[in-house]
């Protein structure tokens, strides 16, 4: 077989590389920066929805006079009376269509008034009745009713296998079953929107959305729109992970309500509770990997069998188990993912959908392993390295530097000498342990990526794309992204994105958006640079389309290792992480303190995970029963004590002109893991059910 | 959330009156557990009468050598107080581990004190609840009942009150001034919070219109050497899922007296009598500590989510006299 790698043009790198503070860094802590709901609108109409009280079932009456008699109530809509919207494709946005409830907690209605106040109180005033049906909303990895995806997320395929994993020889073989919680997002922003709908069909949304054009184009379709005549603004987003990065329900509510009151913008803001059912979720999972090797550890087979949810009203299919099919060599292999189609809010992405709770069974696995072998879980990595892409037989792009980053980890960590033996540690009332796992997240590159160059009077270029910034510091990396295209200063630069107006751009999602934007934006200087030179006149302009795949036949992968150290207290079981590490190799980093906030900041959601997040659903009656930040724990300030990240130094030749892999992902991967691994390390007791809370620890035996 | 009237009450004799005079009336303070309420509809007073700002804002000692702690005194502002960090540290340490900076700014001590359970179920209007809606059913019996009651609770209700300065302030026997309709009156600690029994949606033994004033704390010199371990999920802004008040006097290796409540167990806060009577006049030892917890969760009854209570509770007693005792020496 033979490889074709191409090297693509690099960027000569001045800005990029420099760890320039966020542009716009004053105008956020200032308050000044507009987040969805705060664009200012004149005489705008509050929303506040109706939700099902069933999981199941049907509607089969609306008493809505007592809510529209309320003074200050503009309009109550049900499925009796909404707009009629024209595609139901999108089954997730096919909202007050039908009487039909497919989970607890749909939106069955909306008040339109002139204040939330009176709108949450009309809303309570709703009296809507139900023909319940019996509903199913619990995963059990034992039911007879599993079913194979045709293709998981990302259009991974839902199976595979190679050679024969129960034939393979095995001097050691480890075969567990790990689980994850179900989790939700909970970004700090809640989805939020405002809509304004004019007459015959012009619609404007200020969104808090991962992707302008993308809900753009949902919302066309479901409503039979021109999308030139759909508009949708984001300049500013709190936070996302994956839950703003496709048009929900609530989008297609705030439409419906701005139909009914044309002219006048509906303001629509989800409560936190209301969030654990509208606009996605980790699925729960259950894995079973079964590990085979040799007495010295070398890999003979792989197996991670996967069970997990979807909804019945629209499949969803995480990708949990495709982390195994690449990440160690074996001769035999076998990942396969079921799902349980129940009734429950629609699963959806997740930061890292896949690699997160997939990596968590597969890693603690490996240390499981490696403590079987005596060997050193570093090591134990290292003899399990492939040489090319185990599921293409191709090689890496930028080449694959695991065992560099575990090897600069445990330097940087201190992790030799390290005495193996659990549970022997101790200061005090506390045991303490370190652990080690790796990480790994694809580099994705979306089509459909345009961007323009204009030259304006000022002598400033302006860098225009439909872009977001959802906290991850686009207003600042593409920036600096289009000053070496243009080879200006950073200064130089007017960027211009969080707008469907201006050229189409991909999601913010998959970890793409800087090599996806970034390839259009340099495509664009490149194309503005060769018409017209280093003395443009003024209102020059180009534009250009990012190139489809510029690296030819490679794998395109990133990795790295996470360190954790775990305090685990002796008579209570309460687990403390002073202090974690993770080393990445992601090709060239455009901006070192955006880069490093984001590594962090996926650390701290994978001790998030490993420690705190789990939502509860009560099967009797359908809904996550802890939705609020009370009863729904992210680490806390207190949790979280030092972390830092480091990369290798490095360029991917043939990814893009920057050079670049994306970081958004990666960083909360692998982190439960290393965490898991530590408590292990600490107490000698081995969770493999997420998350580690005091009293897993005390059933394990603690105490 | 239905709406209501806002009066801002400028004495507690008028603030007493006006509530006792209507029905759907409530008291309002620090409003850090009543406004969620609001909001999710699991309150729906129609008058709200504001008793932040009475004259009941501070901390003095009285002549007996008690001190009084005024209802309106913010959590932050007692948890910091000189005195109480002196005389009564486990007091101080209860309220550093509820909630977060902002909400201990406005959350006052009459008001911690009649917050009600975090039960998922009574905060959510959609599912049953006795405490709630009294006859409607117990959601958590059944369900996810993790934090819930492992002593004391009924078939009707299994939540557990939430404070964790109700819980120092059993262990310390304080005593609530209360002025109700009828006039002022004191009601020990101990019997101000119920079991749930069949009643469930009475936390306290309090009536419609009474008004806690103040929190007298005795004149009790083993406080000095008292501690308030709260174990919870993560580091700071949870709820315990089980915690101790202790307070005790050790002389030459045995223990004279002690003081020793739990929270996150019970319905109210759970004062161990049974473990404070088997350790007076034993020796100071981590045998004795846990003969003591054991004997005090015999009559636990966990649920399904929350056996590992029991075990917790223990230990973590025997840790909070251990770490007491040890200090002494």
């Amino acid at each position: 077989m033979t490889t074709e790698l191409v090297t693509v043009d690099l960027l000569h790198f001045h800005a990029i590389g420099v760890p320039l503070e966020r542009a716009d860094g004053t105008i956020k802590v200032t308050g000044r920066a507009p987040y969805a709901f705060e664009h200012p609108v004149t005489e705008p109409v509050y929303l506040h929805p109706v939700q099902a009280t069933v999981a199941r079932g049907r509607v089969t009456g609306a008493d809505t006079a007592a809510a529209r008699a309320l003074p200050g109530v503009i309009a109550v809509l049900t499925h009796e009376n909404a707009p009629r919207m024209v595609s139901g494709d999108d089954p997730e946005l096919w909202v007050l269509q039908s009487t039909e409830i497919a989970f607890r907690g749909q939106f069955v209605g909306a008040v339109l008034a002139e204040t939330l106040e009176v709108a949450r109180h009309a809303a309570d005033l709703v009296r809507m009745e139900y023909e319940n049906l019996p509903h199913d909303a619990e995963l059990d990895p034992r039911r007879d009713d599993l079913y194979a995806p045709d293709v998981l997320n990302a259009g991974y395929p839902t199976d595979t296998a190679e050679g024969d994993v129960d034939a393979a020889p095995a001097a050691v073989t480890i075969d567990r079953t790990y689980r994850t919680p179900m989790e939700h997002n909970n970004p700090m922003e809640p989805h939020a929107v405002i809509a304004l709908w004019a007459e015959p069909g012009e619609l404007l949304l200020y969104d808090s959305s991962q992707g302008v054009h993308r809900v753009r184009g949902a919302l066309a379709t479901a409503f039979g729109l021109d999308p030139g005549r759909v508009r949708v603004v984001s300049p500013y987003v709190g936070g996302g992970f994956g839950s703003k990065g496709s048009a929900h329900a609530h989008h297609a509510l705030a439409v419906l309500a701005a139909q009914a009151v044309p002219g006048r913008p509906v303001k629509f803001a989800l409560t936190r509770q209301q969030m654990f059912s509208q606009v996605g979720y980790r699925t729960p999972t259950v894995q079973h990997v079964r590990l085979s090797a040799t007495a010295d550890g070398r890999l003979t087979a792989i197996s991670h069998e996967v069970v997990e949810q979807t909804a019945r009203l629209k499949e969803f299919a995480e990708q949990t188990a495709v982390c195994s099919r690449m990440m160690y060599t074996a001769p035999n292999r076998r990942t396969s993912h079921r799902l349980a189609r129940l009734d429950v809010p629609v699963p959806a992405w997740m930061r890292a959908p896949g690699e997160a709770p997939g990596m968590f069974a597969a890693e603690v696995a490996m240390d499981e392993l490696a403590v079987a072998c005596g060997l050193d879980p570093i090591e134990l990595r290292a003899r399990n390295e492939p040489g090319t892409d185990p599921v293409t037989g191709r090689p890496w792009s930028g080449g694959r530097h695991l065992v560099e980053c575990l090897r600069e980890g445990a330097r940087r960590f201190g992790w030799d000498p390290r005495d193996p033996t659990p549970g022997v540690r101790r200061d005090g009332e506390w045991l303490v342990g370190t652990g080690v796992a790796a990480s790994t997240y694809p580099r994705h590159l979306l089509p459909g990526n345009r961007a323009t160059v204009r030259y304006t009077p000022d002598g400033r270029y302006s860098v225009l794309i439909g872009a977001v910034d959802i906290g991850t510091g686009t207003w600042t990396t593409l920036a600096q992204i289009a000053a070496d295209a243009l080879e200006v200063p950073v200064g130089a630069v007017a960027l211009e994105i969080g707008d469907s107006d201006l050229p189409q751009a991909s999601v913010a999602g998959g970890s793409s958006g800087m090599s996806s934007w970034g390839s259009a934006v340099v495509a664009a200087a490149r194309a503005f640079r060769a018409r017209y030179g280093e003395g443009p006149p003024v209102g020059a302009e180009a534009s250009a389309e990012a190139p489809a795949e510029p690296g030819g036949d490679f794998a395109a992968d990133s990795f790295g290792a996470q360190f954790a150290e775990v305090r685990v207290n002796a008579d209570t079981g309460e687990v403390r992480v002073p202090r974690m590490l993770g080393v990445f190799s992601a090709g060239k980093i455009i901006n070192p303190r955006t880069a490093r906030s984001q590594f962090i900041g996926g650390m701290i959601m994978g001790l998030s995970a490993a420690l705190h997040e789990e939502s509860v659903l009560d099967p009797r009656f359908g809904h996550v029963v802890n939705h609020d930040f009370a009863d729904y724990h992210i680490a806390a300030c207190a949790d979280v004590v030092d972390i830092d990240a480091a990369w290798l130094e490095e360029v991917d030749p043939h990814a893009n002109p920057m050079g670049s892999r994306g970081i958004g992902e990666i960083g909360i991967v692998g982190a439960p893991a290393a965490i898991a691994n530590a408590v292990h390390h600490a107490t000698g007791i081995r969770v493999r059910d997420l998350p580690i809370t005091p009293d897993r620890l005390l059933t394990h035996g603690l105490l | 959330m239905n709406p209501f009237e806002y009066r801002r009450a400028m004495d507690a004799t008028a603030a007493v009156a006006l509530v006792t005079e209507h029905p759907g009336a409530a008291f309002l303070a620090g409003g850090t557990n009543l406004v969620d309420h609001l909001k999710l509809g699991v309150a729906r007073p129609d008058l709200l009468v504001d008793v932040s700002r009475l004259p009941l804002d501070t901390i003095s000692s009285l002549p007996d050598g008690r001190v009084r702690v005024g209802a309106a005194v913010r959590n932050s502002d007692l948890a910091a107080d000189p005195l109480i960090r002196r005389r009564y540290p486990m007091l101080s340490a209860a309220l550093l581990a509820g909630a977060s900076g902002q909400l201990r700014n406005l959350a006052t001590t009459g008001g911690n004190l009649l917050q009600r359970t975090r039960c998922v179920y009574f905060q959510d209007v959609t599912t049953p609840c006795n405490k709630r809606e009294p006859g409607s059913g117990c959601s958590a019996l059944e369900g996810y009942n993790r934090g819930h009651a492992i002593l004391g609770a009924s078939e009707q209700c299994v939540a557990v009150h939430p404070s964790d300065l109700a819980v120092a302030l059993t262990a310390l026997e304080a005593e609530v001034q209360v002025l109700g309709p009828a006039g002022e009156r004191t009601i020990p600690i101990g019997e101000l919070y119920r079991l749930p029994g069949d009643a469930p949606e009475r936390d306290t033994v309090l009536s419609h219109g009474d008004l806690i004033t103040a929190v007298d704390l005795p004149e009790l010199p083993m406080a000095a050497c008292s501690a308030y371990r709260k174990v919870r999920d993560r580091a700071s802004y949870a709820f315990a899922l089980v915690s101790v008040a202790a307070a005790v006097d050790v002389a030459d290796g045995v223990i004279r007296d002690v003081r020793i409540a739990f929270g996150g167990v019970a319905h109210r806060p759970w004062r161990a009598t049974r473990a404070e009577q088997l350790l007076r006049g034993e020796p100071a030892t981590e045998t004795a500590f846990a003969a003591a917890a054991h004997a005090e969760l015999a009559p636990a009854r966990p649920l399904a989510h929350n056996a590992f209570k029991v075990p917790l509770a223990a230990s973590t007693l025997v840790a909070t006299l251990r770490g007491l005792t040890e200090e002494g020496r």
